[in-house]
């Protein structure tokens, strides 16, 4: 298991273009978003949690189809099906590994680009602790995503499609946190639930992801 | 006699074929006697003004939304805990019929709210939560459309309606959570059977009576349109064969 998770990093490092493309669309997004909305502080302020969590969950969104199309091409998630560690462990290790390639980057530069978003300072550990304890969500059900669109030649557009509204309430609890984080707000609730997604979803997705991989390769 | 006879296509079939008339015709009853009854032959709400007659298609479609979303949930879980293909194709059936509902849902509502609310669309959970249904909805479709092997498309997208139903609900509760925890929640409530009287209930009632026999009409005749399709390729193949 640990030589599939240093396998994953290397390969995800080394492709080159996957690794970084993430986090340059979130730049981008971060960028661009008061370029058009105009540069008034106290409306980026306002959009600000919002906007930094759905771009942390476009830029993530990215690189899903990566996650077992590359091994479905070249046959290893055949072999990876047939070794001796369960398929469940196999997803739940890539889904680590996309989430250490996309995530964990994601909620580091994040507070960097919230100083593009006027984000008020109050925010910024909220927004650090909650990209971190909701991106693993991200990642695992993105995995399941990947999983059903595996075998399909054009399931880039469908795997966005099938994914997004089972992102609907990372999304809500995360900027959620946030909001209430930058306005001194009580936030254990949101906060709470949002740790209950990625841990539920962490611990009931690879059953499901890994029956859709055995469907996909029967 | 068992409910599992009826997994048996050619059972299926047979018992379709004399229970879709009376489907069609009761259907076709009801819904004329329900929509005739709640435009004409109701009084005017004394505040909504006639915009109150939009009930009788926004409640009973907005019910079958769901209702069609459940039953594809059950019809999925039979196709993979004992795989009948009637069900995996009942599932199949279902969706668009579904889908079609839940735009019906969504466009009356859109009516009703702009004279009363004086808006088309506001984030009000109970909105929001059925676009969400909607996403659910086509992204449940585009799986079956995408793969051909339809036993792996049956497979793929019965796993995709069980983790649907589960986030399709979490989104219904974090919507509530979100509007009820910082905004004023805006004050829509379908929840009207204490205070609406009579006169708008009864044939609300045979309204919702109708739907329900749409729906049960519409996926009978779509599930034997997808079996004939089925035995058509079955056919083809078999002549390429030879």
């Amino acid at each position: 298991m640990k030589a599939l998770l240093l396998r994953d990093l290397r390969l995800a490092f080394r492709s080159g273009g996957g690794f970084g493309l993430g986090l340059a669309f979130f730049f981008l997004l971060s960028v661009l978003v008061p370029l058009g909305v105009g540069p008034e502080g106290s409306t980026l302020a306002r959009i600000a949690p919002g906007i930094l969590w759905v771009g942390a969950l476009l830029a993530c969104l990215l690189s899903l189809d990566r996650i077992f199309a590359l091994d479905h091409e070249d046959g290893s998630l055949d072999l990876l099906a047939t070794a001796p560690i369960p398929l469940e462990a196999v997803v739940a290790i890539k889904a680590l590994a996309h989430w250490i390639v996309t995530g964990l980057p994601l909620t580091l530069i994040a507070p960097g680009l919230a100083i593009f978003l006027n984000l008020p300072p109050a925010g910024y550990p909220w927004l650090v602790l909650s990209l971190l304890l909701g991106t693993p969500a991200l990642s695992i059900i993105g995995a399941f995503g990947a999983a059903l669109t595996v075998g399909l030649r054009r399931g880039g557009l469908l795997l966005s499609l099938l994914v997004l509204p089972l992102y609907v309430p990372t999304l809500i609890f995360g900027g959620e946190v946030v909001r209430r984080g930058a306005e001194n707000m009580a936030l254990a609730t949101p906060l709470a639930l949002l740790a209950a997604i990625s841990l539920g979803a962490a611990a009931l997705l690879p059953f499901a992801a890994a029956s859709a991989i055995r469907v996909n390769l029967r | 006699m068992s409910i599992w006879e009826y997994a048996n296509p050619k059972k299926f079939m047979q018992t379709s074929a004399w229970a879709l008339p009376w489907a069609v015709g009761l259907t076709v009853i009801l819904l004329v006697v329900g929509l005739i009854w709640g435009f004409f032959f109701t009084p005017d709400d004394y505040k909504q003004g006639s915009t109150v007659k939009i009930i009788y298609l926004h409640v009973p479609s907005a019910m079958m939304a769901i209702n069609a979303w459940v039953m594809m949930l059950v019809t999925s879980l039979i196709w993979i805990i004992r795989r009948h293909h009637v069900s995996a194709l009942a599932a199949k059936a279902a969706a668009p019929v579904g889908l079609t509902f839940t735009l019906i849902a969504l466009v009356t509502g859109a009516l009703w709210g702009q004279p009363m609310w004086g808006t088309w669309w506001a984030w009000d959970p109970r909105l929001t939560s059925f676009l969400i249904l909607t996403l659910f909805y086509f992204g449940y479709i585009a799986l079956w459309a995408a793969i051909e092997d339809p036993d792996t498309a049956a497979d793929l997208t019965s796993i995709l309606c069980l983790v649907g139903s589960v986030f399709a609900l979490l989104s219904r509760y974090a919507v509530n959570f979100w509007n009820q925890g910082l905004h004023q929640g805006a004050s829509l409530s379908l929840d009207k059977e204490e205070n609406v009287s009579d006169v708008f209930w009864v044939p609300l009632l045979v309204c919702i009576a109708g739907f329900i026999l749409l729906f049960v009409t519409m996926v009978l005749l779509r599930t034997r349109t997808e079996i004939r399709a089925r035995r058509l390729k079955a056919l083809l193949a078999r002549e390429r064969v030879a």
